[in-house]
């Protein structure tokens, strides 16, 4: 039967075969699709766009404020976890605050409450937010640095004022880049290191020892020292030199702990460059915690937020609303409802001699119907709660939305800088004098007093009241944890609080709580890493 | 002459009269024999009426009849499986019948992928259950029609609302974190399995009374042949369709009208108790309380009512044969404003030309669903709303409906919100339209008629529209500074196209006594969707307005073959190869290969079996292949470096403006296929002529290279969570179906059908660094506190295993709160302490039905069991806790649920063993008893009237509403209802 079919018909059939097959294999280039939501661009192309250079850095200090590319939650920068936690000053506040005299949390959201009872392990999720979170900053600047060197600018032909941006743009990365680095190696110490030269991909990063690691940060913040625009000079909300000089002041004051070097006399040195940079304490301490505390000269590096732009369940927002339940009038600071969670401990109460925020501003306490003493952690009305954030604006109106506060968050300020100066006095650092560091502290207590009934003699002056100072200026701003690892009080049973070591009156823990430990999804994720010591 | 012989001579006479008497009354005696026509067996048993009455009798044993009859009488032949025969007889004659089979089940066609193959030539698991076996009743899904039907197949649905989603899982789940559903054919063209929003189920397009057969193929052997999307089975769904031949024009009308009503509500506690509780434990809070009497539940449930339509025509013009169906169901939910309305219209033309050489089959189908959706908070709010409150405040402010308020008069952001004012002002409308079309054009080469050459074009194509409505006065979404409310809107459109084509050649080689089948194909597939929505209050707020807009694609391409070798119809191989290639991965890893291989060995037709009658059927089958899964669901593009743009409300502030940020996205340029290995060893058997039959299947499962998003080592990458290769599944077990009919007489046939599956789920690998102190990753959250998850993957453990501590009990054994084993031994009670306790997945499944037909009635039931899967009772952690009584943090009063009487618990214990429940059960899924009438209207039409009983009873231990969920995570499920329907069916 095939024998009396036509040639030509075979012929036929086997063009329209050949043809057939071309088309097919025209469809498979179908397979290297690209997206087509505007939204999307693939690397090869983002910076064809000059804008796309500050909008990267502007995602860098996002990191800070918001948890993903939607506010307040949704596209999330990190996974895993609720959106909420995830958020880098939230975080920070569990760590640095709930760990300490000063703040307790009632809620029952899984291991929350060991922060307090200083108890956590290395499958808490809130540290394994942080810690995640911390590297999400540290990979993102990583790229962007890797994005704006020199031969990449070259290449894509980049000169003129946007060039000369860029530069600044980057020393910023680095600077943002040395401060998570900070940050991390005060909670967590020896952590995987990764710098630009560490491309994206599957390896398994080294650890890091703690002496590197500071000597990593601080040769960062050195080199940057130049590249970065002077003290008050740049554009709010971005890092200038102040800021590097403020991180590398917080660096060198924490040296013992880091490296067991003392290195007070540096430390002075980059507190006398603050000092002398043009910044000045603000009037009205609470005028720095309200909705339209921006652009105030007291502040050297803000995270910003806002209720209708920079939206996060993180951030102010968490503070405010949390801080407020029981009996408070959700319109005293702004807001539509609180959460009823954070309170403080008696130990904390009991270093203002007047609670009443009559004499010292500084005390924000609210006890109406509320117990000085705690007797279920729980409960929000046991403990005194505050009122130090606010959503109001400074004449008393609301602020842009009741929900989302626009309240931004001062990271380092002047305040701070006077502490340290007169801390790295009495600890014997040279370069500065025991009467300039009393004058900066009665400054200090002037502004809280509103006159001198407050001032302290330099007999008063110890390393004591400056802790105890440091609580009374700085609380809530996530400098506790830090301070008291500092002077050996954070563990341990030389200072206890209620609480502490889930016991009524506080009791002594173990040493190993100084640092956090590395998640168990990290250990298990990198099998180059060791846990920090005696951590199972 | 003996005495005997007396009597013998007058028994003689006598008969030799009564025959003449007979002859001349014009009647007589009619014998013979009734045989198969195929193999000349005798039949015995088979039924021999004069037409038009019910006198008749039975063959016997030899398959001999004998009736009496008068001149020119009509009998009818018949016997259950044949087809029947009428022939006129005379007196006196001896008329013997063979009756030739109906279409056997053997003979019968399945469909596998690209083609169809008779039953006996099967190498593969694949059960095919056709409409006349169908689940009935109040059935609004096709997923509903074969539950509890098929071994292996476990199909939950996703609660009691008309319309709601279906979880159909095959052989267990293969997959973590890619899509665990099966791949739907439908009339040939594979359907995305992504939901389509204001839909709740996708497959809601099909009506159900448009169904002909859903076919699962289960093993690799046979599911292969669809390669990278087959790894979790195929369902293939064809629709009715009309044949030439047969009467000219076929109407069909069915109607249903059900009633639905609530069965169980949770035990909370009631005003009075309410009331004397809070006096114990919160004494100061008294003054809160109000004067009201409600039971929440009662308020928000109603019984329901719905009713469906369905027309459908089917013949042929002018030798086009065609069937046109068109339906429409109004389905109210018993939770109170739930409303599903759809219409769906259907059709199919399937003309032959060419003498039999072109056969053209086009398809097109339509379907409109209109949603009321109930606000589902309103369940969990029944259960916790103060049942001392008012449902109307007596006061004009938000909407008139009580709420709790602080001293402002705003209300308590924190309070529980009154769930009738839930369900009666926030209104979430949606409306979806589908279609799906396809033309198939088969074209049997007239050169070469062993050569078919068959291609298919496919369209699917849906618009959702939705908004979501909530006026700015209701208490729950009030804001002072701007109103509030809720105003959004959402559109999404789908668009998937379809081009295949493949060849077949199928010639018998008669000298080696064998049938070869080949075939070679090459399918494209491009699936596109774009979401677009608009978020805001009523006074559309800038600053609380967010708009999203996101269009995604991707493309399949594919190249598959298969061979199918047939010798002496006993011995039966199949070969099948696919290559699949995807851009949801870099051109490094876009291709995969998806080979099969089965043997079947007929064992019923070796001539050694011949002889053997027991058996009627026995066929060893034997299959290996690997399948593919690359449904990656959020992210079509997940292997490419790229920047997101931020949101408006995600911007950052530099100096003074605002930023949208760009953001650079985590990656896997590695990110490759996930590939399911499968061996399947099967025995079809029958015997007593079939009176017997069923499968018995042994299956191992394994998924290499599972796509799953797991922790990345810090600092290597963009985020902390990636999708990436990691991790090894195991499935395991056996699936066991039979069908027998105990009684088969004249007038009275019983079936029964039942199925069994025994399936063990393992995950063998989870991190790239097989570290064997790693915890797992947690899954499972939970309602209660934020973040708190209840179940983690681990290695060695089932997939969804729960996570939980082991509570410590007291001597009377009730728990002691806050009490945990101390597994650790560290003396702590930390995470270290929780173990893995029980998993959601049944670890046997059976299903049960049966069908009796007694002259023209009909009684059938079916029902499902399912054992060993354990549920987390979330209703009973977060509500049976003394602490919900008062919460500080509105303040505001809540109601407890009676759990708290077995507990006592103060605090929530959201993380102990104790709330995780068995809730193996047994559920009659249906019970229908129908009459039907046959040739009324001039004997024109035949109709069926029926009751049913949907959801009649369930036997569990289970505290909560209802046991049966897919994730083992009872969070305020939606009740299923039982339903009563009467329905009618008119054929003509």
């Amino acid at each position: 039967m095939i024998k009396n079919i036509d040639m030509k018909k075979i012929i036929n059939i086997s063009l329209a075969i050949a043809g057939f097959l071309l088309i097919l294999s025209s469809c498979t280039k179908d397979l290297n699709t690209i997206p087509i939501d505007e939204d999307v661009v693939t690397s090869k192309v983002v910076f064809d766009n000059p804008d796309a250079y500050k909008q990267v850095l502007a995602k860098l200090y996002a990191g800070l404020a918001v948890t993903g590319q939607e506010g307040p939650a949704g596209n999330p920068d990190i996974s895993g976890i609720d959106e909420g936690f995830s958020q880098y000053l939230r975080g920070y506040f569990y760590h640095q605050e709930f760990t300490t005299d000063e703040a307790v949390i009632g809620w029952n959201d899984q291991t929350i409450k060991d922060f307090h009872y200083q108890t956590w392990g290395a499958s808490d999720v809130f540290i394994q937010a942080m810690y995640y979170r911390l590297f999400y900053q540290i990979v993102a600047c990583n790229e962007y640095i890797r994005e704006t060197t020199d031969e990449k600018l070259d290449e894509r032909g980049v000169s003129g004022d946007l060039r000369t941006d860029i530069e600044y743009f980057r020393a910023e990365a680095r600077f943002l880049r040395a401060l998570s680095y900070w940050h991390a190696l005060d909670l967590f110490g020896s952590v995987p290191f990764v710098t630009e030269e560490d491309l994206i991909g599957a390896f398994f990063p080294e650890q890091i020892s703690k002496a590197d690691l500071f000597d990593y940060i601080e040769s960062e913040l050195l080199s940057i020292d130049d590249l970065l625009l002077d003290a008050r000079a740049n554009e709010y909300g971005r890092a200038d030199k102040g800021a590097a000089w403020m991180l590398l002041a917080k660096l060198y004051m924490n040296a013992e702990v880091y490296i067991g070097m003392n290195k007070y006399t540096e430390c002075i040195s980059y507190c006398n460059k603050l000092t002398e940079a043009g910044y000045s304490l603000e009037d009205n301490y609470d005028h720095l915690f309200l909705a339209d505390n921006s652009n105030l000269a007291e502040v050297i590096f803000s995270i910003n937020f806002d209720g209708a732009f920079t939206k996060t369940y993180g951030g102010t927002t968490f503070i405010i609303h949390a801080a407020t339940g029981g009996d408070m009038p959700p319109e005293d600071v702004g807001i539509d409802g609180g959460w009823g969670g954070i309170r403080t401990t008696k130990a904390f109460v009991n270093k203002f001699d007047d609670i009443s925020g009559e004499t010292d501003t500084r005390a924000n306490f609210y006890t109406e119907n509320q117990e000085l003493e705690i007797n279920d952690i729980g409960l929000f009305t046991d403990g005194y709660a505050m009122q130090k954030f606010s959503n109001l604006r400074s004449d008393g109106n609301n602020a842009s939305d009741l929900e989302f506060t626009d309240t931004d968050f001062p990271m380092f300020r002047l305040a701070d800088v006077y502490l340290m100066y007169a801390e790295a006095v009495l600890r014997n650092g040279a370069g500065g004098n025991a009467g300039t560091a009393l004058e900066y502290v009665n400054d200090l207590r002037e502004r809280a007093y509103g006159d001198d009934s407050g001032n302290i003699s330099a007999g008063q002056l110890t390393l004591e009241f400056i802790l105890d100072e440091r609580a009374r200026e700085l609380y809530w701003e996530c400098h506790r944890r830090t301070d008291l690892i500092r002077y050996g009080l954070f563990t341990g049973g030389d200072y206890l609080w209620p609480w502490k070591g889930n016991s009524f009156d506080g009791t002594s823990t173990d040493s190993k709580y100084n640092l956090f430990p590395i998640p168990d999804a990290d250990l298990g994720a990198n099998p180059n890493l060791i846990q920090n010591p005696d951590y199972l | 002459m003996t005495k005997f012989q007396i009597q013998k001579l007058l028994l003689s006479l006598a008969i030799i009269c009564f025959s003449v008497v007979s002859a001349f009354s014009q009647g007589g005696n009619v014998t013979g024999t009734i045989t198969d026509a195929t193999d000349g067996a005798t039949l015995p048993g088979a039924s021999v009426v004069i037409e038009g009455t019910t006198l008749g009798t039975v063959t016997d044993i030899n398959g001999n009849y004998s009736i009496d009859v008068s001149l020119n009488t009509t009998l009818v032949f018949s016997f259950l499986g044949f087809e029947t025969r009428e022939i006129i007889v005379q007196p006196s004659t001896i008329v013997d019948v063979a009756l030739t089979p109906k279409v056997t089940r053997l003979n019968e066609l399945i469909i596998v992928g690209y083609g169809v193959q008779k039953k006996k030539d099967a190498t593969g698991s694949i059960t095919a259950v056709n409409s006349d076996e169908f689940n009935t009743g109040a059935i609004t899904s096709p997923t509903e029609l074969v539950m509890g039907k098929i071994a292996g197949v476990q199909i939950t649905t996703g609660g009691g609302a008309p319309g709601s989603e279906a979880t159909i899982r095959i052989r267990g789940g293969s997959s973590l974190s890619a899509n665990n559903d099966p791949l739907y054919v439908i009339d040939g063209v594979p359907v995305s399995s992504s939901g389509i929003s204001g839909m709740r189920n996708p497959l809601n397009t099909i009506n159900p009374n448009d169904i002909e057969t859903f076919t699962v193929l289960k093993d690799a052997s046979a599911a292969a042949i669809y390669g990278s999307r087959a790894s979790n089975g195929v369902i293939i769904i064809t629709t009715k369709k009309a044949k030439l031949g047969g009467k000219a024009l076929k109407l069909n009308y069915s109607g249903n009208f059900s009633f639905s009503t609530p069965t169980k509500k949770i035990d909370v506690l009631g005003a009075d108790d309410f009331r004397n509780l809070v006096a114990e434990k919160y004494p100061s809070q008294v003054s809160m309380l109000g004067d009201a009497n409600i039971v929440w539940q009662d308020e928000i449930f109603e019984n329901a009512i719905g009713m469906d339509h369905h027309l459908s025509l089917m013949g042929a013009v002018k030798n086009i044969p065609f069937r046109v169906s068109m339906g429409h169901s109004n389905n109210d939910g018993i939770l109170k404003s739930d409303n599903i309305k759809r219409t769906t219209i259907g059709t199919s033309i399937n003309p032959v030309f060419l003498d039999n050489h072109l056969k053209v089959n086009i398809n097109a189908k339509y379907m409109n669903v209109d949603n009321r959706f109930a606000d589902r908070g309103a369940i969990g709010g029944a259960i916790q709303f103060d049942p001392t409150k008012p449902i109307l405040s007596g006061d004009t402010a938000y909407g008139g409906y009580y709420a709790w308020l602080q001293n402002s008069g705003n209300p308590v952001t924190q309070a529980t919100t009154n769930p009738v004012a839930l369900l009666n002002l926030r209104e979430d409308l949606s409306n979806v339209d589908r279609f799906i079309g396809n033309a198939q054009i088969d074209y049997k080469m007239h050169f070469l008629p062993e050569l078919r050459a068959n291609l298919n074009v496919g369209y699917d194509y849906s618009k959702a529209e939705g908004t979501v409505y909530v006026p700015e006065y209701a208490a729950w979404s009030y804001d002072d500074a701007t109103g509030g409310g809720i105003n959004n809107m959402y559109e999404q459109e789908k668009k998937n196209e379809l081009l295949e084509l493949y060849l077949n050649y199928s010639k018998e080689l008669k000298s080696i006594d064998s049938k070869i089948d080949l075939m070679a194909g090459y399918s494209w597939q491009h699936f596109w969707r774009k979401n677009y929505s608009i978020n805001s209050d009523v006074a559309n707020t800038p600053s609380k307005t967010d708009t999203i807009s996101d269009p995604t694609e991707y493309y399949l391409v594919s190249f598959f073959g298969r061979l199918n070798y047939n010798l002496m119809d006993r011995y039966l191989l199949t070969a099948s190869l696919r290559q699949d290639g995807s851009s949801h991965f870099s051109e490094d890893n876009q291709w995969g290969f998806f080979p099969a291989v089965a043997i079947a060995w007929n064992a019923i037709n070796e001539p050694f079996m011949k002889n053997v009658k027991t058996f009627s059927q026995l066929k060893l089958r034997l299959g290996w292949g690997i399948t593919g899964q690359q449904n990656i669901l959020d992210n079509d593009y997940p292997y490419l470096p790229r920047y997101t743009s931020s949101q408006v409300n995600a911007q950052y502030q530099l100096g003074n403006l605002y930023y949208t940020t760009l953001r650079p996205e985590g990656y896997d340029a590695n990110l490759k296929w996930e590939e399911t290995t499968t061996y399947n060893i099967g025995l079809d058997y029958g015997f007593a002529k079939d009176r017997f039959h069923g499968t018995l299947d042994f299956y191992f499962r394994e998924t290499n290279d599972l796509l799953n998003f797991i922790p990345v080592p810090a600092g290597t990458n963009l985020t902390n969570i990636i999708l990436t290769n990691v991790g090894d599944l195991e499935n395991k077990g056996a699936e066991f179906s039979i069908i027998t009919r105990p009684v088969v007489k004249k007038d009275l046939v019983w079936e029964i059908g039942f199925n069994a599956t025994y399936n063990e789920n393992k995950i063998t690998r989870l991190i790239a660094s097989d570290d064997p102190t790693y915890p797992g990753s947690p899954t499972g959250g939970i309602s209660g506190g934020v973040g708190n998850y209840i179940q983690m993957n681990s290695v060695g453990y089932s997939t969804n295993s729960f996570f939980v501590f082991e509570q410590i009990y007291d001597a009377e054994g009730m728990p002691i709160q806050g009490m945990y084993v101390d597994r650790s031994g560290d003396g702590e009670i930390t995470t270290a302490d929780k173990y893995h306790y029980k998993k959601p997945a049944a670890d046997f499944f059976f299903g049960i039905s049966s069908n009796v037909q007694y002259k023209n009635w009909n009684f059938s039931f079916s029902g499902r069991a399912n054992f060993g899967n354990y549920v987390y009772n979330n209703v009973a952690s977060e509500n049976g806790v003394y602490e919900r009584l008062y919460r500080p943090e509105g303040p505001y009063l809540g109601n407890v649920a009676s759990y708290v009487y077995d507990t006592d618990f103060d605090n929530p214990q959201y993380l102990s063993d104790y709330y995780i429940e068995d809730a193996s059960f047994f559920r009659m899924d249906n019970i229908k008893l129908s009459y039907i009438f046959k040739d009324i209207i001039n004997g024109n039409a035949d109709l069926s009237l029926s009751a049913t009983v949907n959801n009649a009873f369930v036997i569990t231990k289970y505290q909560g509403l209802d046991p049966e969920l897919t994730g083992g995570l009872d969070n305020n499920i939606y009740p299923r209802p039982r339903i009563y329907v009467f329905g009618v069916n008119l054929q003509f």
